[in-house]
């Protein structure tokens, strides 16, 4: 069955779906808020608490 | 609920321990291949006994320790949530360190299965078979009771590499034992090289590579105290990197009895896996933007930021030097250990090093390292030790390749093998000079890293409360 050119095309079409689906999927609109959450994750003090610093106008 | 740091405590003290020793070996054997006399007619410092204990020291030892220590601190950190099964994971701690010393016992005395990256014999082999499920075990289950709703993505990375590590260690390493020190592969001839180079690549790929990213991903954004530029940019990252990596294995084996279809495989694998790399290296940088100012006073940014550069560079050389020609000129030239201590000693250390002098105050209650100038040092001092080492490695390696592939009209070879070793001694005098630097700077590191952890009791430090 891998011999088979069918086989090859088929797997390219849908490793190429997987993959442009990923880059929707990662950039869809309904996810930005849960990743904005994540993305603060390792900014937290050991409180939980995310420190906010007292010169941010530089 | 607190969080369990005794445990990270111990793997950032033993990361600083192992990389000194594992360099110092480094230093010694570069010193040997300089004036071969140095090995003192004794056959536990010979170069062939001594060169995978030098590999093996600074990659599952420093690296080992480095990858075990934060990932332990990340995950609680990031999951709000104490350590699971914690006297299992103290067994990962001790248990690495008896398969450490049983390393250093064995590869001297040579006894290796020959094998490049799993030099280490069946009983020890066993040893970390137990030792890395037990840390899977600890790891996973403490994602599974998780006080926050998201993984975040570095906990992505490190499950990847422990994951696939466990795959890879076991795969390669099924023998037959016929003596306590002996077993014989199930594998012969070139399947046994295929997997052995599968798992050679795969242990840069999850081992050097994965979960250093996760390292990355947390300690980046920690010390530049701003979010990962892209959070969307790296979980594509993440399963582009880790679909790609497993195929890259076959360009360690150009022009070999390998079937060149598998050749070429690899090699073009090998230069799509150029694409997330960057993505990577770019969204690691990049998380900088805004705050690139801090460089100039944070020394331990610099490491971050120098280390994701070499990473940039050994991940654009890599892709270069697996296509065929270029393999051609480049293999079994010293420009391949230029290439591999570009990513040793410029990504994985510089990253190793940024990530622990994060992380250590933190562990005893402080807020930074006991000398913050001493952290300045230490990056000059290492960032000339591998610009020393790459560079040199680099002119060698080229020279080396151009003096074998030259004919004379005749059809003769140009030059003798022994004329192109004489070429080379310079810049192996060069490159020990390198490496001298960079054991320098480690221990400049150890200096810090007693006055900052010496005698402290901290207290435990309470869990972050859950979050969904």
């Amino acid at each position: 069955m891998t011999d088979s050119p069918w086989y090859h095309g088929i797997m390219l079409i849908l490793m190429m779906i997987a993959f442009i689906g990923l880059w929707i999927w990662a950039w869809s609109r309904k996810r930005k808020k849960e990743f904005h959450e994540a993305s603060l994750l390792p900014l937290e003090e050991d409180d939980g608490n995310i420190p906010v610093e007292e010169n941010e106008k530089d | 609920m607190t969080y369990n740091d005794k445990i990270s405590r111990q793997f950032a003290v033993m990361t600083v321990v192992w990389g000194i020793v594992g360099m110092l070996v480094g230093v010694l054997i570069a010193a040997q291949l300089w004036i071969p006399a140095l090995n003192f007619d004794v056959p536990w410092l010979s170069y062939g006994r001594l060169r995978p204990l030098h590999t093996n020291a600074v990659i599952f030892a420093f690296g080992g320790c480095a990858l075990i220590g934060t990932s332990f601190y990340v995950v609680q950190r990031t999951c709000h949530v104490r350590l699971f099964a914690e006297k299992l994971a103290s067994f990962v701690f001790w248990g690495w360190q008896l398969v450490i010393v049983a390393a250093a016992i064995t590869l001297p005395l040579g006894i290796t299965q020959g094998k490049e990256y799993a030099e280490l014999e069946w009983p020890i082999d066993v040893l970390i078979a137990v030792v890395w499920v037990a840390y899977a075990v600890v790891f996973f289950g403490t994602i599974a009771k998780r006080r926050v709703g998201h993984i975040y993505v570095a906990n992505w990375f490190y499950g990847a590499f422990i994951l696939t590590i466990a795959i890879l260690h076991i795969v390669n390493n099924l023998a037959l034992p016929v003596t306590p020190t002996k077993a014989y592969h199930i594998y012969t001839g070139s399947v046994d090289a295929l997997v052995q180079w599968w798992y050679g690549h795969n242990a840069v790929g999850f081992f050097l590579t994965a979960g250093f990213l996760g390292m990355m991903y947390y300690f980046v954004p920690k010390q530049a105290e701003g979010p990962v530029y892209s959070y969307r940019l790296s979980i594509v990252h993440f399963w582009a990197l880790i679909a790609i990596y497993m195929w890259a294995g076959p360009h360690h084996l150009h022009y070999t009895a390998m079937p060149d279809w598998i050749q070429s495989l690899g090699m073009v694998f090998s230069l799509i896996l150029l694409a997330p790399s960057w993505g990577g290296m770019i969204n690691g940088i990049m998380t900088l933007s805004g705050a690139w100012h801090k460089l100039r006073t944070d020394p331990i940014l610099k490491f971050m930021i120098v280390g994701l550069s070499f990473y940039g560079m050994s991940t654009f050389e890599g892709p270069m030097m697996s296509i065929k020609t270029v393999n051609a000129l480049s293999h079994y030239t010293d420009w391949t250990i230029g290439h591999v201590h570009s990513g040793a000693l410029g990504w994985v250390a510089m990253m190793t090093i940024g990530a622990t002098y994060t992380m250590m105050p933190r562990l005893v209650g402080e807020k930074e390292m006991y000398s913050v100038k001493a952290i300045d040092l230490h990056f000059w001092v290492s960032t000339i030790g591998v610009v020393f080492y790459v560079a040199s490695m680099w002119i060698a390696g080229v020279m080396q390749g151009l003096m074998w592939r030259a004919f004379n009209d005749d059809g003769t070879l140009t030059y003798t093998f022994i004329e192109t070793i004489a070429a080379t001694k310079p810049y192996y005098a060069i490159r020990l000079l390198g490496g001298i630097l960079v054991v320098a700077g480690m221990l400049i590191m150890a200096w810090n890293t007693w006055k900052t952890m010496a005698g402290k009791r901290p207290e435990p430090v309470p869990a972050a409360d859950p979050v969904y």
